[in-house]
């Protein structure tokens, strides 16, 4: 493998992937200790109507129609789930079922009867993710990485990424004390005036959005999967909510680089040419990574809960 | 064409399409009927995360059938690597949720993305062996009807009838699981006993569905019509009764027109068939319906509005508000000079008479007086004997 191989080829599928990994496992936080983990599945699976419909309507499969359509679809979806839920007296759960079911269908079905499926939209790639077309042309080695000229052709998915992560790193940065006021604490919040109607309504719509922008390059499983992986593996190693960010970001970042690795250097390990779902692994080794955590934490493991059950000392209730 | 589709649907378009058309009919009952119990228990999204935990136990099962010489398309043996994993999956589900500190959603997410992502990358492998019948493999994802054999169509409505029977054989049991967890316990049922047997179902229609409806779409099969049918009654029977007959007729109107149509994939009519029934459902339903609650809640505020524009008037006082002006004007409660009518007195006479009646007899019964709601504005005459009515007169008086 040479220099030119690795930065066109695997650096920015890693660096995609990094970056979709951080930018949903951030998030991802706020929505486990929100109970509110599934609105990240919910909403990755009505990406594929909203895309569909945005290329149906702008006739091309431009980047920004598609993800207008999306975050379109993502935002109804999120509205109807919240008034059937009302209106219906249903539980979030089932509400959120009949919703996603059921525009996911809408999608499959425009797709099918309009033919555009034809033009490289499919549902299996909305699932899997395209992670291994991510590719930097233009580059020839590290010496004119850096160079305007290969920075310029950088592919777009990256760069939207980019400024999607910036953008929510910033924002919750930025209301660091009031998100987690009125995530802990929702009554407490509404009585130092904190609008927490806005907040949450505004939280699900940033998680489209990164839903979105990840969705496209690594595939609504892998949303799914950065979504709550990374922040349940951090939440079982600290009660600090800043340390559970920080180590969320950690935990998705080794997630990125070694189910990457895994996927396309694994198989040349043990004999095999072909590389394996450079997305699906990354999923795999979050939840190896998770596991790893649910038994080993050393506060909150299973064996260090079992140690001190055994030693005779009090059980924290989990 | 509409022709075509009304001897499709009356069974009549041929024998593979009818077998077809029957097993996914037998599907669609069986997954309204099982689907009532997880969405009783508000789990109702467990079954989210079966249809994503089956993906690694198709891949795997292929994997076998290919070793042991075959095309690995064995429906049945794909069917029970999908419930092995699919098993695993909710097994899972319950040792994250009893065990560690993450909430249940959280569990269900995590298993069903990092055994999907397992089955993804399986499938990439699989993609590499370029052996034959793996582009049968997709199918699982989005389901199709058009590759149904007669002979799978049969195992799928076999499978179905039988997973039907065992939920209506412990009906009783799971229902009271379902409604109060403490009174079964009581009755000496083991409810985890019981929760398993009720997700063992569960997990059997999705294993038998996923060919049919694909596994994004096959939880929609036991979710949308249980909540189409809760809108319409409050009895465990008449719900389960409901639930399976949605659940049918989607199965029944999706089969059909993708047979039919072109380019329909079966499960998505499906799907869409349900959410047609859910729409109807939300809106129309009687009690629980929204439009049947939208008209109560306007009733109650014209009501209110008269009330109070009435009895300000009576007393000498002008109405409140514009509302409650229009409304006893419309009513007739007030002449030309804006004044209050002879019609007016009287009935504020009346309503004066029905709030001291009805005052009296919840005092005196405030048991009994409990099942009326006192803001529909119901005349006591209408719920209580005249010997009642006529006591409470007296004693108020």
């Amino acid at each position: 493998m040479t220099a030119a191989d690795f930065l066109s080829i695997d650096l920015p599928a890693i660096l995609v992937a990094v970056l979709s990994a951080t930018s949903c496992g951030l998030l991802g936080n706020f929505l486990v200790l929100r109970r509110q983990a599934l609105i990240g599945d919910a909403i990755s699976h009505v990406a594929l109507p909203g895309i569909v419909a945005g290329f149906l309507i702008a006739g091309t499969i431009a980047t920004l129609p598609l993800m207008i359509g999306a975050m379109a679809a993502a935002v109804i979806a999120a509205g109807l789930i919240e008034i059937i839920r009302r209106a219906g007296r249903l539980e979030a759960g089932a509400a959120m079922g009949v919703v996603f079911t059921t525009m996911f269908a809408i999608g499959i079905v425009l797709l099918e009867q309009t033919g555009a499926s034809n033009a490289h939209i499919d549902a299996e790639h909305a699932l899997y993710g395209n992670l291994e077309s991510t590719l930097w042309l233009g580059v020839s080695g590290w010496g004119d990485a850096l160079t305007w000229g290969a920075l310029s052709q950088l592919p777009r998915q990256l760069v939207t990424l980019a400024g999607v992560t910036a953008a929510i790193a910033i924002l919750i940065a930025a209301f660091y004390k009031e998100l987690k006021v009125s995530t802990f604490d929702p009554g407490l919040a509404a009585s130092l005036g904190l609008p927490v109607r806005t907040i949450s309504t505004a939280l699900i719509v940033i998680v489209a959005l990164a839903a979105v922008a990840a969705f496209e390059a690594v595939g609504s499983i892998l949303v799914i999967a950065m979504f709550i992986c990374p922040a349940a593996t951090a939440r079982m190693l600290t009660d600090s909510l800043a340390r559970q960010l920080w180590l969320s970001v950690l935990v998705a970042a080794i997630a990125g680089i070694g189910g990457y690795g895994l996927a396309a250097f694994g198989p040349l390990l043990w004999g095999d040419g072909d590389s394996l779902s450079a997305a699906g692994m990354i999923a795999v080794v979050a939840g190896l990574l998770q596991t790893a955590a649910m038994i080993a934490a050393p506060r909150y493991g299973i064996l260090s809960r079992a140690i001190r059950r055994r030693a005779g000392q009090m059980d924290l209730p989990a | 064409m509409p022709g075509e589709l009304f001897s499709i649907l009356t069974f009549q378009g041929g024998y593979n399409t009818s077998v077809v058309l029957a097993g996914v009919i037998a599907l669609g009952i069986g997954g309204g009927v099982i689907g009532v119990f997880s969405f009783l228990r508000k789990r109702a999204l467990i079954s989210d995360a079966i249809s994503h935990a089956t993906l690694p136990g198709i891949a795997i099962a292929f994997l076998i059938g290919i070793a042991l010489g075959g095309t690995g398309r064995n429906l049945a043996l794909l069917m029970a690597g999908a419930a092995a994993t699919g098993a695993l999956g909710v097994l899972c589900v319950q040792w994250i949720r009893d065990y560690t500190r993450l909430p249940e959603d959280a569990a269900i997410g995590t298993v069903l993305s990092v055994f999907f992502g397992l089955g993804i990358v399986l499938l990439s492998h699989i993609q590499t062996l370029q052996a034959a019948g793996q582009a049968g493999l997709n199918s699982f994802l989005l389901g199709s009807t058009a590759a149904l054999t007669a002979g799978e169509a049969q195992l799928i409505g076999g499978a179905s009838a039988v997973a039907i029977l065992i939920a209506l054989l412990l009906l009783k049991e799971f229902g009271a699981v379902a409604f109060d967890e403490g009174f079964a316990a009581a009755q000496g049922w083991r409810v985890a006993r019981l929760d398993l047997a009720m997700i063992g179902l569960l997990l059997a229609i999705v294993a038998i569905g996923l060919k049919t409806v694909g596994l994004v779409l096959i939880i929609a099969l036991v979710i949308i019509p249980p909540a189409a049918a809760r809108f319409w009654t409050e009895r465990l029977g008449r719900l389960v009764i409901l639930s399976g007959t949605f659940g049918g007729l989607a199965g029944w109107l999706g089969a059909s027109l993708s047979a039919l149509l072109p380019d329909m994939p079966a499960g998505a009519v499906i799907v869409l068939a349900a959410a047609a029934i859910f729409t109807v459902s939300l809106l129309f339903a009687p009690r629980r319906g929204v439009i049947a609650w939208a008209f109560r809640r306007l009733h109650m505020r014209l009501r209110a509005a008269s009330v109070r524009g009435l009895l300000a008037m009576a007393d000498g006082y002008l109405p409140p508000d514009g509302l409650s002006y229009r409304v006893i004007r419309l009513r007739g409660y007030i002449d030309g000079d804006a004044r209050i009518s002879e019609t007016g007195r009287r009935a504020a006479a009346e309503m004066r008479r029905q709030d001291r009646l009805w005052h009296a007899y919840r005092t005196r019964h405030p048991d009994a007086a409990l099942a009326f709601n006192p803001l529909t504005g119901t005349r006591i005459e209408e719920v209580l004997s005249a010997d009642m009515v006529a006591a409470l007169e007296a004693e108020s008086r």
